[in-house]
């Protein structure tokens, strides 16, 4: 995936003296969707890594725990959420180091890293990832997204990307305080299913990941099943006049 | 939420596709998937890319969802008058040299790649591919001969635009060099396959199996495949369309097979926790 020279010039963003803006995105995950249901979060992502329309690597892992309260998951570019998981592994440790029986919640998490995307978006030189981070301490659940620019909000219910236009409106309208982990798996399945219907970008193999008080579980990968079992699906043009 | 998603809902419809033709002892055999997208949004997962011209010859449509419907509208129409006038069938080479002039003249503003594939009393079964410009080539087999110029434009898209509104011009002008510079989509994957797969003087099963096996390893690998395998079998009997949803093809490396729910999977508990 070649890119030429003249493509940065003609950017909207540079001025005479040619600032390069930013960067392409390479290897990139595609949506995660996530929610608060009674004992804590429930994230899902599929373990797909496109590179452009190429569906590269199916086993990533795009939900990882952070410390012992949160649970991050990632899309966009694969190389920067390394990168992140990196700074946040720092974070961890020198946290472990200070032995005061404090630790990171998942509220001092998302505001890390909102510090750290923001920052870089003002450089000109972005983290190119969406974050969903999750977690439970002390009793209080946490749910919040950091977008590559550094805008940051916490919610009931989250997605990234595609999940945006898919997900969302599936948990706007079923979604509820208190879900049971059945319930909040099966709403997840839900939009994980819809995604595979219609994201071009999504792979047939899922994790999902749950935090509690108790801790961090993410599940083994596993893939859904989907229906093409339509009438209407098996010869759509009979009949038809056109080519449509 | 990113900003950069308005520019696609406005992308052309487009068939980033994986489309073969196959020729077999006695006939061909016409393979495609089944998804249509819109930038990234699938617009149909159950499309049909194999359409008739006549009884005995069918084309396989890629590319732009627009052209190479109209084209293979003009090209069915024009070949209806010439069955008229012949007083018999028309041959699998009248219909590819007729898609092969409207490409060849439309060139500067069509998109589309097709396969023709079809049977005739002269010949027997013939494969002709038409790439994007128009040429036109008679082969044994031949994987989709065109591609979807979204591949790598989402990417473009998304970059170039962030946080600021898309402008159209750019975003054009970028479409043509990217054409230039990117081949086929779902077939980049099948030449390798195919090369150590595809013999001379197969049956129709072993045919037919070839194609099949071949849609569903592009879909695995593709973005913009997806969905069923059609497959149009043509032959001096005549033809016959196939349809294979996912739970008919096979699992390939590093996918698993497909389950109700993860609850399915799980003791009735909830699993013990995990700090990894």
């Amino acid at each position: 995936m070649e890119f030429s020279s003249e493509t940065r010039q003609n950017s909207l963003l540079s001025s005479e003296r040619g600032i390069q803006r930013t960067q392409y995105p390479y290897v990139t995950g595609s949506s995660v969707v996530a929610l608060k249901y009674k004992d804590g979060i429930l994230m899902a992502a599929d373990m797909g890594g496109s590179y452009g329309s190429t569906l590269r690597y199916k086993s990533l892992e795009r939900i990882k725990p952070v410390g012992k309260h949160s649970l991050i998951g990632a899309s966009g570019e694969i190389s920067d959420f390394q990168e992140i998981m990196h700074y946040l592994d720092d974070q961890v440790l020198n946290d472990n180091m200070w032995d005061d029986g404090n630790s990171l919640g998942p509220k001092e998490i998302h505001s890390y890293l909102t510090r750290v995307m923001y920052n870089r978006r003002n450089k000109f030189d972005p983290l190119w990832n969406t974050l969903v981070l999750g977690g439970v301490k002390k009793g209080q659940k946490f749910l919040g997204v950091v977008t590559m620019i550094g805008v940051n909000f916490e919610e009931n219910h989250v997605a990234t990307g595609f999940g945006n236009h898919m997900a969302q409106p599936i948990l706007r309208s079923e979604w509820h305080e208190n879900l049971t982990f059945e319930e909040g798996v099966t709403l997840l399945e839900k939009c994980m299913r819809v995604l595979l219907y219609r994201d071009r970008s999504a792979v047939n193999k899922f994790q999902i990941a749950k935090i509690t008080e108790e801790g961090v579980t993410i599940s083994q990968p596993y893939a859904l099943k989907t229906f093409w079992g339509f009438k209407a699906f098996e010869n759509p043009t009979a009949g038809a006049d056109g080519s449509w | 939420m990113e900003s950069h998603k308005d520019c696609e809902i406005n992308a052309p419809h487009s068939m980033g596709t994986t489309i073969i033709g196959v020729t077999y002892n006695g006939g061909v055999v016409l393979g495609a998937d089944s998804r249509t997208s819109t930038g990234v949004y699938v617009a149909n997962r159950a499309s049909d890319k194999i359409t008739q011209l006549t009884d005995n010859v069918y084309l396989c449509r890629s590319g732009s969802a627009a052209d190479s419907q109209t084209v293979s509208d003009y090209v069915r129409y024009f070949l209806h008058q010439h069955t008229i006038q012949l007083g018999q069938p028309a041959t699998v080479k009248v219909a590819a040299n007729l898609v092969r002039l409207l490409s060849y003249s439309n060139k500067n503003m069509l998109q589309t790649g097709m396969i023709i594939g079809g049977w005739d009393k002269y010949e027997g079964g013939k494969i002709f591919g038409v790439p994007l410009g128009g040429t036109l080539l008679e082969l044994p087999f031949t994987i989709g001969v065109a591609n979807s110029i979204s591949s790598l434009v989402p990417t473009f898209f998304a970059s170039l635009c962030g946080s600021v509104t898309c402008n159209e011009k750019l975003v054009n002008s970028l479409q043509v060099h990217l054409l230039a510079v990117i081949i086929c989509s779902g077939s980049t994957y099948l030449y390798g396959f195919f090369d150590q797969a595809w013999k001379e003087g197969m049956t129709q099963e072993e045919a037919e199996q070839l194609v099949v096996k071949a849609v569903s390893l592009a879909i695995a690998r593709d973005g913009a495949s997806g969905g069923v395998v059609r497959t149009v079998t043509i032959n001096s009997e005549g033809v016959t369309r196939k349809y294979y949803p996912e739970d008919k093809l096979p699992r390939w490396h590093e996918e698993l097979e497909p389950q109700n729910s993860l609850l399915d999977m799980l003791s009735s508990s909830s699993p013990e926790p995990m700090v990894s």
